[in-house]
């Protein structure tokens, strides 16, 4: 069972990496406005995701995401899913 | 966020290009030549950058089928399929293709774009899943994103990825459909479509559906396609494909054995709403899928000026795409190189496309050549000599 702060701090360690420098990473920070993440960075995320909970998250979703609080809500609702 | 701000990304990169004196995305050809030759602000420049694969554009039959249609039949049709009526060309065009490809049944659409939105966006709806390779065109996306069923992506020509997703939809399998392209426009590598068709069989009740768009006239012993090389079109549900490249013309199809191919004609609202094609644009692919059948040397020539040129490019040592084919990109990290060479590349006289991302599937700037039948193979090695004059030059370090 994935509870959401164990989904969040997942996202967080998987998004830093793809962060500028230096950038702080936390639950409201914007993926495009604060870290400047374009559609490569935003599918690497998702694949590293996809991989590590074993599902498939739909494009559909994207238009929903802005923040790393957005992604975790989502990805809490796909593992349900599953 | 104000209207006008989303374009503010978009504003940059135009500026960039400005300043680096390139119109790229604006060249104005004053004179279009021959399949293979255009002037531009007054230069003569050797095409490689026209999707033109067996140099149709000009061919006498084509130019002539197109004339005598536009004298007997008008210049268009003024209105859609549904609402104006079909022409007898259109209905001959979709028996042509039918018989070519050896299915029940063909739509025609007024362009390739066309071809993927309606078809994709009519076969599934709320509730449906695609599972689409991660390179697939625009249109694919955009096709699905209209349909409002479930947009999965799986990673470019991975089979076993495929595999893992397709397992992980469970029961909704029947509602699902594989999208994969034949060739890939970007970087002109195959689809491992017999690895993908098996995949497929393995789950009953899936759909596969194929984008022949750079494939049609280029693979297959009869050119059509990557279905027919791979030995696979059993397996393929709905091919679609374009008229604007092998065939030299503009327009789309889907062909399929599926009698409800009917019915998705007229829920079709691409279709059912859009102006169809010219009489003079029919006629004239008409004759192109006649002289593709007819003269698979025009393939052999395609492939061999492919192989030339990748020889060539690859002997330079620049970062290639992945195998040879008719679709040659030149990779950079840094797109202000691309720029570079691009500029460098006119200036020679040999004209290729600039691709930027999005555009690109890694994030990497492109300059795409792609070979033609139409290109004798002095025009080959002007266009290798170009690359490594500007090489040699320091222009694509």
């Amino acid at each position: 069972m994935h509870t959401y702060d164990s989904i969040l701090q997942l996202v967080i360690e998987l998004v830093k990496p793809l962060a500028p420098e230096g950038r702080e990473v936390r639950e409201n920070t914007d993926l495009v406005a604060d870290l400047e993440f374009d559609s490569l960075k935003v599918m690497n995320l998702i694949e590293q995701v996809e991989d590590r909970f074993d599902v498939s998250v739909p494009l559909n979703i994207l238009p929903d995401i802005r923040t790393v609080r957005d992604f975790s809500v989502q990805l809490q609702r796909i593992i349900g899913d599953n | 966020m104000a209207i006008f701000d989303k374009f503010q990304q978009l504003a940059a990169t135009r500026r960039a290009l400005a300043e680096s004196g390139i119109q790229s995305i604006n060249v104005v050809m004053d004179r279009v030549v021959s399949a293979t030759e255009a002037v531009v602000n007054g230069r003569s420049l050797i095409l490689a950058g026209t999707n033109n694969y067996l140099g149709l554009t000009f061919n006498p039959d084509c130019i002539e089928a197109a004339c005598h249609a536009v004298r007997t039949q008008g210049t268009g049709t003024t209105g859609s399929r549904a609402a104006n009526g079909s022409y007898a060309v259109h209905a001959q065009l979709e028996r042509d293709l039918a018989d070519f490809f050896g299915r029940r049944g063909v739509i025609v659409f007024s362009t390739g774009y066309v071809a993927n939105l309606g078809m994709l966006s009519t076969l599934a709806g709320p509730g449906d899943v695609f599972v689409i390779d991660g390179d697939c065109h625009a249109s694919i996306y955009d096709g699905c994103r209209l349909s409002g069923a479930e947009i999965i992506r799986f990673r470019h020509n991975d089979a076993a990825d495929l595999d893992k997703r397709l397992r992980r939809l469970g029961g909704r399998i029947e509602n699902t459909l594989i999208v994969v392209e034949g060739i890939y426009s970007m970087l002109g590598d195959r689809a491992p479509l017999a690895d993908i068709a098996a995949v497929k069989r393995s789950y009953p009740g899936a759909f596969l559906v194929v984008d022949e768009a750079h494939s049609l006239g280029v693979l297959g012993e009869k050119g059509r396609g990557m279905a027919e090389e791979a030995g696979v079109e059993a397996d393929v549900d709905f091919i679609i494909g374009t008229f604007s490249k092998s065939l030299g013309a503009i327009g789309g199809y889907c062909a399929s054995d599926h009698p409800e191919l009917d019915l998705i004609r007229f829920a079709n609202r691409p279709y059912v709403f859009t102006a169809s094609s010219s009489p003079s644009i029919i006629a004239s692919t008409r004759a192109a899928l006649k002289i593709l059948g007819a003269q698979p040397h025009l393939r052999q020539r395609l492939w061999d000026n492919s192989h030339r040129l990748y020889a060539r490019l690859s002997g330079l040592g620049l970062h290639l795409s992945p195998e040879p084919s008719p679709i040659i990109a030149v990779r950079f990290d840094q797109r202000e190189k691309a720029f570079a060479g691009w500029t460098g590349l006119i200036e020679r006289g040999v004209y290729v496309n600039l691709v930027l991302p999005p555009a690109t599937p890694d994030g990497s700037s492109l300059l795409r050549c792609s070979v033609s039948a139409g290109h004798t193979p002095e025009q080959i090695d002007t266009i290798g000599n170009a690359f490594a004059d500007l090489q040699t030059a320091g222009g694509l370090a």
